[in-house]
């Protein structure tokens, strides 16, 4: 016994060290994992609270641009909507129409992130603006990613710019679709992979969400194809897609909340079982 | 020692700060950020109380990562410099370094470049390795070792130059 406490004492510093570090390494390995780091995020009170103080000033820097992306929007938005066929007659009021699938919700991005193997990008709405775990986040051009951590008024997305991140997608012409991942090269491009060979890619394609997952409605741009090849099996095809978002430059953001989720997770899980 | 003290969590908080909010979003080239933080631990006293110096680079390390979402890789290579901080200052101030307090800014500059260069080196490689966890990216994890070295290196010469002249005079 009393060599065991000697022991103890006289290697303190080392004991230390090993309980620290394998702390961290724990938190590193959980980070790498999907959905897992529930401690160390940054949408935490204070972490969340300093980003939202720097981006407070930093946000002047680029308004100019950001209002230059927005008035594109609002131009597409306005074509479509002095474009549409139906003729809408004010007198009347469709009360199927509030019960819309897709709820929106706006926010700004406060941190953003491109240049590492696994993004996380914070932003200022959380529990309080009914931000939950697993919704999607696009810009006005394209898909962002999925929403990681929340707390009350901050939440973390994983961006598609992340190793671990994986989104169903599909060719706008057909409906062949296959998996989004991204190989951590450069942050311009992502990897389209499980293209059945029989689909006919070429280049230039666009590639949008195919709405499998509860996650995205279908139809969300991401981006054009660029190059394609087959795999080893020669099954399938490995495309590269070049993003139409910027990634480097993003601030204003919308959240899709699908409101049938649940009821098609209750249903997955009533055939599963 | 009260002034110590003070010095020590000032330098503490403004590090944390500078790194989030201004250094890792330099991306010089794409990829290569300076990792200026890891100075607190170069710098910090000679004399001290080893547990509390690992604890401290563990919370130091710790914080960084909070702020940049990155699990535990900064705090595992910040403890890890603390840890072995005793070896590189034996090999690069000779083992005559226990008995004499070493003022940072009267050095020689060839032996202070050597130090920090050590642990520069050790810390961006745990990083890295830590950040890209996959052994089949070795040549990757060398690279984003190699290039965001010399840039932490220069940096930290020149904060501490510029800083240990400052408290000289």
């Amino acid at each position: 016994m009393q060599q065991i406490v000697n022991f103890i004492i006289r290697n303190k510093v080392f004991l230390l060290f090993l309980l620290l570090f394998s702390i961290s390494i724990g938190f590193t390995i959980q980070s790498h994992a999907y959905h897992k780091s529930k401690f160390i995020n940054s949408a935490n009170f204070l972490t969340g609270g300093v980003y939202e103080a720097s981006n407070g000033i930093s946000d002047y820097f680029d308004l100019k641009e950001q209002n230059k992306i927005l008035q594109e929007e609002n131009n597409v938005l306005k074509s479509i909507l002095f474009n549409s066929t139906t003729t809408l007659d004010s007198s009347y009021i469709d009360t199927l129409s509030f019960n819309k699938k897709y709820k929106f919700t706006t926010a700004q991005v406060i941190k953003n992130s491109y240049s590492q193997n696994n993004n996380v990008l914070t932003i200022n709405k959380g529990t309080n603006d009914s931000i939950k775990l697993d919704l999607g986040v696009i810009t006005s051009k394209g898909i962002l990613g999925i929403v990681d951590n929340t707390s009350s008024s901050y939440a973390t997305v994983l961006s598609i710019l992340n190793t671990t991140s994986r989104i169903s997608a599909q060719l706008k012409k057909t409906n062949h679709f296959g998996s989004l991942h991204w190989d951590g090269v450069s942050e311009k491009h992502i990897q389209l992979t499980e293209i059945p060979e029989i689909a006919p890619v070429i280049v230039g394609d666009t590639i949008i969400t195919s709405g499998r997952s509860d996650i995205f409605p279908k139809g969300i741009p991401i981006g054009t194809v660029t190059s394609f090849k087959l795999d080893e099996s020669e099954n399938y095809y490995d495309v590269e897609v070049s993003l139409f978002n910027d990634m480097t430059n993003i601030e204003h953001i919308y959240i899709i909340e699908n409101k049938d989720a649940k009821i098609i997770k209750d249903l997955l899980k009533k055939t599963n079982e | 020692m009260n002034s110590i003290l003070s010095i020590h969590t000032v330098r503490f908080i403004v590090l944390i700060l500078l790194q989030v909010l201004l250094l890792s979003h330099i991306k010089f080239l794409g990829y290569i950020n300076p990792y200026l933080y890891i100075l607190f631990v170069l710098l910090y006293p000679i004399k001290n109380n080893r547990m509390l110096f690992i604890f401290l680079s563990f919370l130091l390390g710790l914080s960084v990562d909070l702020f940049l979402d990155s699990g535990g890789m900064h705090a595992a290579a910040t403890l890890t410099i603390a840890f072995i901080r005793p070896v590189a200052l034996k090999f690069s101030f000779g083992s005559v370094y226990e008995h004499q307090t070493i003022k940072f800014g009267a050095i020689d500059f060839g032996q202070r470049l050597t130090y920090i260069t050590i642990l520069t080196v050790i810390h961006h490689f745990i990083l890295f390795s830590l950040d890209i966890f996959n052994f089949s990216k070795i040549l990757l994890i060398l690279k984003n070792t190699l290039f965001s070295s010399i840039f932490t290196i220069i940096l930290c010469v020149l904060v501490s130059i510029i800083f240990s002249s400052v408290n000289k005079k």
